[in-house]
C-alpha cells in the first residue's frame, strides 16, 4: 500500500495499540486532535480515552508517567509534540528512564517510547526545527532511532514499542508528507541496531539518516557518472551498527558523514573517531563530515538554507573527497 | 488500637532508629563510602503511612526514607547490603542508599533529582486507576523539592484525573541549609493543594497519631477513588543534610525544641498512658532491633563487593551487540 511517512507512524501505533493492551499514548493533544500533525488521527477513538490520553503540557510528567507505568509492565508511546521540547523531560529521560534498570540492578525493564517531529527545513525557527538526537547517544541505558523512510518508520517505531528498553525516536517532519512509499500490507518489524546500506557503491560511502538521506541518494544517482556511491543510512543512532559501517568503509577507503544535526557534538565526531582508529589502514583520504553550522537554525528561508545541508552542499562535499 | 498494634507500631519506630544510628556510627568509623542521608526525627512520617499499606501498593520514598523501606517490607540485611555497595543490595552495588529499590516490595528507588519520583507515582497511579485496581501510590517528598517543576506537574496531573496517589510532604524546615521562607512564600506546602483541585492537610508528623490518621483517610480516599490528598508532616531531621554537614545554620535551641518532641518518645508516652508495661517493652524491644540491625551489618559486611566488569551488567533488557573489530 502507498503510504507517506506520517501515515506509517500513525499505522505503526495503531496496530501496536490493537495488538497489546498494555500499549498506551500519552502526550499533548494526541487525543481529540490526533497531533499537531495528525499522527495519532482516529486512535483515540478507536482505542479510547484511556489509552490515547491527552496530557497537560508538561513533558517531565509526561516522560515520568511513562516511566512509573512501565514499571507496571505498561508499554506508553510519549509523544513530543515538537522534539524541541524533549529538554523540559531530559531529567526524566536521562536520570530517570536510562537509569531506571541499572538502578535498581537488573529488577525491571523500562520499555517506553519517547517520539516526535524534529529537523528543520519547514522554516520553523528556533523551536520548531531542532536535530537533538547527540544529545541522547551520549547516555548509556537509551536506544535512539531516526528512521529516512515511510518503510523504516513503521517497521522501527513498531520495534521500538516492543522493545524493553527506552527508545529516543526521532522523526522528521519535512518528510511526513513529502514522501510517498510502498509498504508491505502484511506486518513488518525493522530490526533496532542494523544500518541500511542503501546503495552499493566502489568509490566512496556516504553515511547518513534522516531526512539527508534522500538529498545524499540524490547525489549519487545524479553523479552516477563521475561517481560510485555507496550509501549507509544508519537508522539507528544508538548503538551504531558498526559492522555494516566498517564494511563499508574497508570496501571504499573513503568515506563523507552527512547530518543534518549540528557538526560539533554531533554524531558524526563518533562515526569519524571510530573509522579513523579501526580503518585507518584502509582510509584513501580524511574521513569528512558535512552538518548544519555551528549556530541555531534560523527562521528566515536564506539563513535556514545557509545554515543546513542541502542537496548543493551534498555534491560539492562528495567531489571534493572524490578527488583524493 | 490493639496492643499487639501499638507495640508493634513501636518497634518500627525502634527499628528504623536502631538502623540510622548504627549507619551513623558506620559512616564515623569510615565503614561506608558515599553519602549517608539519615532521617532520625522523621521516623513517624515513614511508619505512619507505610504501616497499614498492601503488599501491592506502591510507595516512592525520598532520599532519608530508609523507614519506608523497612516497613514496607525490604529485608534489613538487603537494605544494609545496598548502603556498603554489596553485591546482595538491590541495586547489585551499581548505586547505594536509597536510589536502588526493592520492586517486589513495591519501594520504588529514587534519583537524586529530588521530587522526580512524582510523576512517575502519579504515572503509576494513573495505571491503577485505568484498570480499576484498588491500589495505592505513595509519593514522600521533601519541602525543598516541592520548589520544582515535577512536583509541580504530577500534583497537576493527578488532580485532573483524580489518581490514586497521596503526596507526602515531609517539612523538616531545612532542604540542605535552605529554611522555609525562602523556599517558598506560603505559610504551608499543603497550602497549594487547592490550586491542583484536591485536598490539603498540614499534619504534626512527629506524632505517629496524627500522622496516622491523616494517612488512614487519604489512603482510603485514594483507594476508593476520591482522588489524591496532599499531607504535609512538620517535622525534623536531627543530623545534617548529609552527615558531613554539621548542620550550624540551625540554633541549638531549636534542635533542643524538636529533640522534647522526639517520636519514639511521644510513642513511648502514649504506651504509658494505655497502661502497658513500658520498661518491660522497651527492654524486648531493644534486644530484638539491636539483634536485627547486627545481623544486618554482619551479611553486608559478608557479601561480596561487586567486580569491575559488573559494572556492564544490567543496563538494557535487550541488549543489542552491534561492535565490529
Amino acid at each position: 500500500m502507498l503510504v507517506t511517512y506520517i501515515e506509517a507512524i500513525r499505522q505503526a501505533m495503531d496496530e501496536e495499540l490493537a495488538r497489546d493492551g498494555n500499549v498506551l499514548l500519552m502526550g499533548e493533544d494526541v487525543g481529540v486532535l490526533g497531533g499537531a500533525f495528525k499522527a495519532s488521527a482516529g486512535l483515540q477513538e478507536k482505542h479510547g480515552a484511556d489509552r490515547v490520553v491527552d496530557m497537560p503540557i508538561s513533558e517531565s510528567l509526561i516522560v515520568g508517567a511513562g516511566v512509573g507505568l512501565a514499571v507496571q509492565g505498561m508499554r506508553p508511546i510519549l509523544e513530543m509534540q515538537f522534539i524541541d521540547f524533549i529538554s523540559c523531560g531530559f531529567d526524566q529521560i536521562v536520570n530517570s528512564a536510562a537509569t531506571l534498570r541499572y538502578r535498581h540492578g537488573g529488577q525491571t525493564a523500562c520499555p517506553i517510547v519517547v517520539r516526535g517531529p524534529s529537523g528543520g527545513g519547514v522554516h520553523g525557527g528556533l523551536y520548531h526545527s531542532q536535530n537533538p538526537e547527540a544529545w541522547f547517544c551520549h547516555v548509556p541505558g537509551l536506544k535512539v532511532v531516526a528512521p529516512a523512510t515511510a518503510y523504516d518508520a513503521k517497521g522501527l517505531l513498531k520495534s521500538a514499542i516492543r522493545d524493553d528498553d527506552p527508545v529516543i525516536y526521532f522523526e522528521h517532519k519535512f518528510l511526513y508528507r513529502r514522501i510517498k512509499e510502498e509498504i508491505p500490507a502484511e506486518e513488518y518489524l525493522v530490526p533496532i541496531g542494523k544500518a541500511a546500506l542503501r546503495k552499493e557503491g566502489r568509490d566512496l560511502t556516504v553515511i547518513t539518516y534522516g531526512a539527508p538521506v534522500h538529498a545524499v541518494m540524490k547525489a549519487a544517482r545524479d553523479m552516477a557518472a563521475e561517481v560510485d556511491i555507496e550509501v549507509i543510512d544508519l537508522r539507528t543512532l544508538l548503538p551504531i551498527d558498526w559492522a555494516t559501517v566498517k564494511a563499508s568503509v574497508r570496501k571504499t577507503g573513503k568515506v563523507l558523514i552527512v547530518h543534518e544535526a549540528r557538526l560539533t557534538g554531533g554524531i558524526g565526531g563518533e562515526v569519524a573517531a571510530r573509522i579513523a582508529q579501526d580503518c585507518f589502514e584502509e582510509l584513501d583520504g580524511p574521513v569528512m563530515r558535512l552538518a548544519a553550522r555551528d549556530v541555531h537554525t534560523p527562521f528566515a528561508p536564506a539563513m535556514e538554507d545557509y545554515v543546513l545541508p542541502n542537496q548543493e552542499k551534498i555534491t560539492e562535499a562528495i567531489r571534493k573527497l572524490a578527488a583524493y | 488500637m490493639t496492643e499487639q498494634k501499638d507495640r508493634e507500631l513501636y518497634r518500627w519506630l525502634r527499628l528504623i532508629r536502631e538502623f540510622e544510628d548504627r549507619i551513623s556510627a558506620l559512616d564515623k568509623q569510615g565503614k561506608l563510602m558515599g553519602g549517608v542521608y539519615s532521617g532520625k526525627g522523621q521516623e513517624a512520617v515513614t511508619v505512619g503511612f507505610c504501616h497499614d499499606l498492601r503488599w501491592d501498593d506502591w510507595i516512592f520514598p525520598l532520599h532519608r526514607d530508609l523507614g519506608a523501606y523497612l516497613v514496607k517490607g525490604a529485608d534489613p540485611k538487603r537494605l544494609m547490603a545496598q548502603i556498603f555497595g554489596k553485591r546482595d543490595g538491590f541495586a547489585k552495588g551499581k548505586d547505594s542508599y536509597l536510589h536502588g529499590g526493592d520492586l517486589a516490595n513495591g519501594i520504588f528507588g529514587a534519583t537524586s533529582c529530588l521530587g522526580a519520583t512524582l510523576p512517575v507515582a502519579a504515572g503509576m497511579a494513573y495505571k491503577f486507576k485505568i484498570r480499576k485496581e484498588d491500589r495505592v501510590a505513595i509519593a514522600f517528598f521533601g519541602e525543598g523539592a516541592s520548589s520544582r517543576g515535577d512536583v509541580h506537574e504530577a500534583m497537576n496531573f493527578a488532580g485532573v484525573h483524580r489518581l490514586p496517589v497521596v503526596f507526602v510532604c515531609e517539612n523538616n524546615f531545612y532542604a540542605y541549609s535552605t529554611p522555609n521562607e525562602l523556599q517558598f512564600g506560603v505559610d504551608n506546602v499543603a497550602d497549594r493543594a487547592v490550586g491542583y483541585g484536591f485536598k490539603g492537610e498540614v499534619v504534626n508528623g512527629n506524632d505517629l497519631h496524627d500522622v496516622m490518621k491523616a494517612a488512614g483517610k487519604a489512603i482510603d480516599r485514594a483507594r476508593k477513588g476520591d482522588g489524591p490528598t496532599l499531607v504535609e508532616c512538620k517535622t525534623y531531621r536531627y543530623h545534617g543534610h548529609s552527615e558531613h554537614d554539621r548542620a550550624d545554620y540551625r540554633s541549638e535551641e531549636e534542635v533542643i525544641t524538636w529533640e522534647s518532641r522526639d517520636p519514639i518518645s511521644l510513642w513511648e508516652i502514649y504506651l504509658e498512658k494505655r497502661k502497658y508495661d513500658i520498661a518491660a517493652i522497651r527492654k524486648e524491644t531493644t534486644g530484638e532491633v539491636t539483634r536485627i540491625v547486627a545481623e544486618a551489618v554482619a551479611f553486608a559486611e559478608a557479601s561480596p563487593a561487586p567486580e569491575g566488569p559488573e559494572a556492564m551488567e544490567d543496563l538494557y533488557a535487550m541488549p543489542i551487540d552491534t561492535e565490529a573489530p
